[in-house]
């Protein structure tokens, strides 16, 4: 899928790779993420551990932005409370387009563990924003997010750029495989 | 070392006081905290904390549950060092039931308790240099976390929420290989530490950052009934390990690491963070201590309750978590749930200083005073 797959094409001589431009923007849009950093609960600190070291999510150029406005992507790392969710709606329209989410995690994927009495938690960050990928766990494992991460890139991978609405219903069919 | 103190004198200037708001997604309040902030140019006159974004409704979870499935939700508490959350509550169950846990899982416990000090020390020490700017020791003190994550893992089966520490024993016996590995941690955290004091804690940029800022007098300190290394920053030396020893502590020989005005005075932020830096060092000399003391056989389940049943009856049970004391207030009502689990959480008592340290600093130094007062605000919104 990926741009320089091209290289392999029976037109490549003379470095000359045959493509479309929408490819090329996709494969830079996919491998320069950049997420707006911050964190709701003990996911957040798994996710600490990702950027950190060990795990090192910069690898998948990723690169933390304190901004909304120039973040591609956003993490709901946790519960997210009732009081919580108006400050992440807040967020998430305050990020410029194409934006993606990820939620981390059982609590904001269902609610997770406090979905039967939490009665100030909200059951699903996808009662509020539309979520792109969903990484389960509580907390999932370093592996796993990063797992969503590389979803995440497929999924921006395969994204219409031109004729956009054309395509939209097209789109909507795709399901990233593994 | 000797600090120059900067007074700022800005003369007659007449300023609008300013209202800002920092937080609840600012990447250095540590979490979920919105911070109402009232300042004089850029110095910082109030400061009014609004918590309840993590409100997660936990002792209405505890009255729903039965005794096993509350361990769980104890461990969300303070996320960062369940091992130690999950005791307290477990051992005023085992109090009211009368059960005395075996010498073997006595040892295990305060291993793994000691184990994730450790591990709450090095985030908080490197999420208060990365406040500082300092990115480095970040990287070397997460390194070394995943070295005792792995152990927790291979141990209970999770990274992070253990449910490990259960009424009358443990979950599971520990790994083949558990005196070894936890042997190398500690050899490696010595390393480590050895490190990051000559990187961050003697750094001058840091020193000059941290040293004289947020200064918490002993007296402000135990009126606002803080606890941990908060108290013992500003040099009371208070720890419940001595004061007032549960399970197995009298058994070990370690000091209770107090401020000191070697460098800066007692009770400012650089203390706080010492403080820490040298809690590491005596919870290895525990962890040597307690592996060379440790029983090898025995089973962790042997005394097992059928029914988690506590008689009719009410306790206070408390522990020093890496943050401070943790306790828990259990009414009985002799049923398979509790009647009513209070919780005395440690975030919430120490982040209540905060308005009253932080006035008179730069904005700047707010940031510090918080990150050296090492919350988690799944423990302070509970």
């Amino acid at each position: 899928m990926g741009f320089l797959n091209r290289l392999d094409d029976p037109f490549n001589a003379e470095g000359i790779i045959l493509g479309k431009v929408e490819d090329l923007l996709n494969w830079g849009r996919a491998r320069s993420d950049w997420y707006l950093s911050f964190g709701l609960a003990c996911c957040a600190i798994e996710f600490m551990a990702v950027n950190a070291s060990h795990f090192d999510l910069m690898r998948f150029g990723c690169i933390p932005r304190p901004s909304p406005r120039q973040a591609d992507f956003i993490i709901i790392s946790g519960t997210v409370t009732m009081k919580m969710a108006e400050r992440i709606i807040t967020l998430y329209e305050q990020m410029a387009e194409p934006k993606y989410v990820l939620s981390m995690g059982s609590c904001a994927n269902s609610g997770g563990p406090y979905w039967e009495h939490g009665y100030h938690v909200l059951k699903g960050i996808d009662r509020v924003i539309p979520v792109d990928v969903y990484v389960p766990g509580c907390p999932p494992k370093p592996e796993a997010f990063l797992d969503g991460i590389v979803k995440l890139q497929k999924k921006i991978n395969q994204q219409a750029i031109f004729k956009k609405r054309a395509k939209l219903a097209e789109e909507e069919k795709i399901i990233v495989n593994d | 070392m000797e600090r120059k103190f900067i007074e700022y004198d800005f003369g007659r200037v007449d300023s609008e006081r300013m209202r800002l708001n920092v937080g609840p997604q600012h990447p250095s309040t540590h979490g979920v905290l919105r911070l109402e902030i009232e300042l004089e140019g850029e110095i910082v006159t109030d400061v009014i904390p609004h918590i309840g974004y993590l409100h997660r409704c936990f002792e209405k979870y505890c009255e729903q549950m039965q005794y096993p499935q509350v361990i769980p939700y104890i461990d969300r508490l303070d996320y960062i060092a369940s091992m130690n959350n999950e005791w307290p509550f477990v051992m005023g169950v085992e109090k009211m039931m009368n059960i005395q846990v075996p010498e073997r899982v006595e040892y295990i416990r305060v291993i793994f308790a000691e184990l994730n000090r450790i591990a709450n020390h090095q985030i908080a020490v490197a999420t208060f240099g990365m406040d500082a700017g300092a990115f480095t020791p970040f990287l070397y003190l997460f390194r070394d976390r995943e070295m005792i994550l792995n152990l927790f893992e291979h141990t209970s089966g999770a990274r992070l929420l253990y449910n490990y520490f259960w009424v009358g024993g443990l979950a599971h016996d520990v790994p083949p290989n558990f005196k070894d590995t936890a042997l190398n941690i500690i050899k490696t955290v010595r390393a480590t530490n050895e490190e990051v004091m000559r990187l961050l804690m003697g750094n001058k940029i840091f020193v000059e950052r941290t040293v004289k800022v947020g200064i918490l007098p002993a007296d402000v300190a135990i009126n606002f009934a803080c606890s941990g290394p908060v108290l013992r920053g500003s040099g009371v030396e208070w720890d419940l390990r001595k004061a007032q020893p549960y399970s197995i502590y009298d058994r070990f020989d370690f000091n209770v690491c107090v401020g000191s005005n070697e460098i800066g005075v007692i009770g400012d932020s650089w203390n706080r963070n010492i403080v820490r830096m040298n809690e590491m060092e005596q919870s290895c000399r525990i962890i040597e201590q307690a592996i060379a003391q440790m029983p090898n056989e025995g089973d962790v389940r042997e005394k097992f309750p059928k029914k988690v049943r506590p008689p009719k009856g009410e306790i206070y049970c408390s522990a020093e978590n890496p943050k401070g004391e943790l306790g828990f207030y259990l009414v009985a009502d002799g049923g398979n749930k509790p009647f009513r689990l209070k919780s005395r959480p440690t975030s919430f008592v120490n982040l209540a200083v905060l308005p009253e340290i932080c006035k008179g600093y730069m904005v700047a130094d707010l940031i510090l005073i918080l990150g050296s007062i090492d919350i988690v605000l799944g423990e302070v919104d509970r």
